[in-house]
């Protein structure tokens, strides 16, 4: 019987000098899934992102996506094989039109330029088609950069702080209209984020990153009220007794 | 297809194309004086097509004379060693070589950006100056004397001079602009300008950047070799100052000059260049470089894109500032 996981983490390690950012991380994700990444700034959400997506090698473990080894492959490797990623800031061809940043994302996939329109409406930003993506705001050139990420029709799409930058009242238009894509094409999808509302409403289920391992797992009830992750990561002052969310070790999602 | 065809036509670089090699063709016929210099900067003009390539994806090569200079040699060698006069025959010869040539070095450069594959194109095309001019068997630093290439194997082949030869720059400048013109709409062409502006995009939507750069490396050597066979027939002598940096430098200048927004952009340098550098020398003989280097000055500072930035379109994005576009578009002004 085929495995529900559709990527499959095995004791992931990262050493950069002194720093630690991945320790045996070992976790699986379900297909169609929608999953949160939280932890604060150097936890190794980020890390654990660029090394599902190929920018960067672990020391030691094994990624697994639907049956097949993709550690270690070139980026383009892996968008090939259906991973596709946003990026924090996003990574758009700045000095051409959103139309024309789509097109190029056709063309490299083998398909018709057009599906510009498509591409484009899919997330909302079809008014801004024919502005040059350098000038656009914040908010719009997220939502540019995700639709180039979607335009392969990725199995399983990686979102590094989708909201960041987002004037606070768009946040969750973005999201909105990132999700609502997202479910319509059957896609995977992990997200790092730092606004726990957004984690909170938006995440099937929700990773804890903490000192480069995996501090909770479980869904966003669970471990946003992990008396851990409240006190390390979100920050608030916790007396109560310990929470009900999973801890470093028991993180592979069965 | 129909539709892309008109897309095609209605394109500004197609019509400025057309209008360009009508101008320049009938100049040639019209003034005999001027076709020396006007098939001089056809020649360049092709060299600088393939460097205004690599410049669309971001890469400045300081070293275009080298495969100038192979393209050149391999005319020579192929007349003075090999009785080689066949027109096509030489042009394929200077074409396949050089092509060759970038496969191999490309492998080395396209692990390179900025200033760093600027320096290396630049120390290859010296190496290649040095060995030429060190080589006896090479001509050393007197270099070869060239004929006039043949049409046809028959007993009594057709010599090319004259108006003849010009001719077949002008044709051979026609075919590489819209061969160009073709290859920036496509897939690989448009991936140029993506990678000058964000390669680690590129990798992430799937493709390879190196391999395109590799790949763009290869075809602008190819046209340098086809440029340096063609300038060798017009001068109808080689020597290793084709390969000296100065002529590197020459190219960039063109390259730079005209802009890299059409295919044909190039050839409006490369006249100009010439044109200017006649007058120049006529008027102005001691003071030409100054004369080049103020015209340079004033390109960098009013049109960054080059001549063919002009009347770009302008879009003003909502609540903010009119745009510019100074660099090639994606869907390209190909032609």
């Amino acid at each position: 019987m085929a495995s529900k996981h559709i990527i499959e983490a095995t004791g992931l390690h990262k050493t950069f000098g002194s720093v630690t950012p991945a320790k045996d991380i070992t976790v699986n994700i379900d297909a169609q899934s929608v999953v949160g990444l939280i932890g604060t700034n150097g936890a190794g959400k980020t890390t654990f992102v660029n090394m599902l997506t190929g920018y960067i090698k672990p020391d030691r473990g094994e990624i697994v996506f639907r049956g097949k080894r993709i550690t270690g492959l070139a980026p383009r490797k892996i968008t090939r094989l259906g991973i596709a990623r946003s990026f924090q800031i996003p990574q758009l061809f700045g000095s051409q039109t959103a139309r024309e940043n789509i097109e190029i994302a056709l063309a490299i996939s083998g398909l018709s330029a057009e599906l510009a329109n498509e591409s484009l409406a899919r997330l909302g930003v079809l008014e801004f088609a024919d502005m040059i993506s350098g000038t656009l705001p914040e908010g719009v050139r997220k939502l540019l950069d995700i639709s180039l990420a979607m335009v392969c029709k990725p199995e399983v799409l990686l979102l590094d702080e989708p909201t960041s930058g987002v004037a606070a009242e768009e946040k969750f238009d973005v999201m909105n209209r990132v999700l609502d894509a997202a479910r319509a094409l059957g896609i995977t999808v992990l997200f790092v984020e730092h606004d726990m509302e957004i984690v909170r409403r938006y995440s099937d289920r929700v990773l804890a990153f903490c000192d480069g391992r995996i501090l909770a797992d479980g869904t966003p009830d669970v471990v946003l009220a992990d008396a851990q992750v409240r006190e390390l990561i979100i920050g608030e002052t916790v007396s109560a007794a310990p929470g009900t969310g999973n801890v470093a070790g028991e993180v592979a999602h069965a | 297809m129909s539709s892309a065809i008109c897309s095609h036509l209605r394109a500004p670089g197609t019509w400025l194309a057309v209008i360009g090699f009508v101008v320049i063709g009938a100049a040639g016929l019209a003034l005999p004086q001027w076709q020396f210099l006007v098939s001089v900067a056809l020649s360049k003009g092709i060299v600088a097509l393939g460097l205004a390539l690599l410049l669309r994806t971001g890469l400045a090569s300081f070293g275009q004379a080298l495969f100038f200079a192979v393209g050149a040699y391999c005319v020579g060698l192929g007349m003075n060693y090999y009785g080689l006069t066949e027109l096509f025959a030489l042009l394929a010869t200077s074409m396949i070589v050089s092509a060759v040539l970038a496969l191999v070095l490309g492998f080395l450069l396209a692990r390179y950006r900025d200033i760093f594959f600027a320096m290396l194109t630049l120390a290859l095309s010296m190496i290649c100056y040095g060995l030429l001019l060190n080589n006896v068997e090479l001509g050393g630093s007197d270099g070869f004397n060239v004929n006039a290439p043949t049409l046809g194997s028959s007993a009594q082949p057709w010599q090319l001079t004259g108006t003849n030869l010009f001719a077949v720059g002008f044709i051979a400048s026609i075919v590489c602009v819209m061969a160009v013109a073709l290859y920036m709409r496509s897939t690989p062409g448009r991936l140029g300008p993506a990678i000058k502006d964000n390669e680690i995009r590129v990798e992430y939507l799937g493709t390879s950047a190196r391999a395109n750069i590799h790949l763009t490396y290869v075809i602008a050597g190819a046209l340098a070799g086809l440029g340096g066979a063609l300038q060798a027939f017009n001068i109808g002598h080689i020597d290793p100052d084709m390969a000296f940096w100065t002529t590197s430098g020459e190219f960039v200048f063109i390259a730079v000059l005209s802009g890299t927004r059409f295919a044909f952009s190039p050839f409006i340098g490369a006249l100009l260049l010439e044109v200017a550098r006649a007058m120049a020398y006529r008027y102005a003989p001691n003071t030409w470089q100054i004369v080049m280097g103020a015209i340079m000055l004033a390109i960098i500072a009013f049109l960054p894109g080059g001549l063919t930035s002009l009347g770009l379109v302008r879009r003003k994005p909502a609540g903010g500032h009119p745009v510019t576009r100074t660099t090639a578009t994606a869907s390209g002004d190909a032609a």
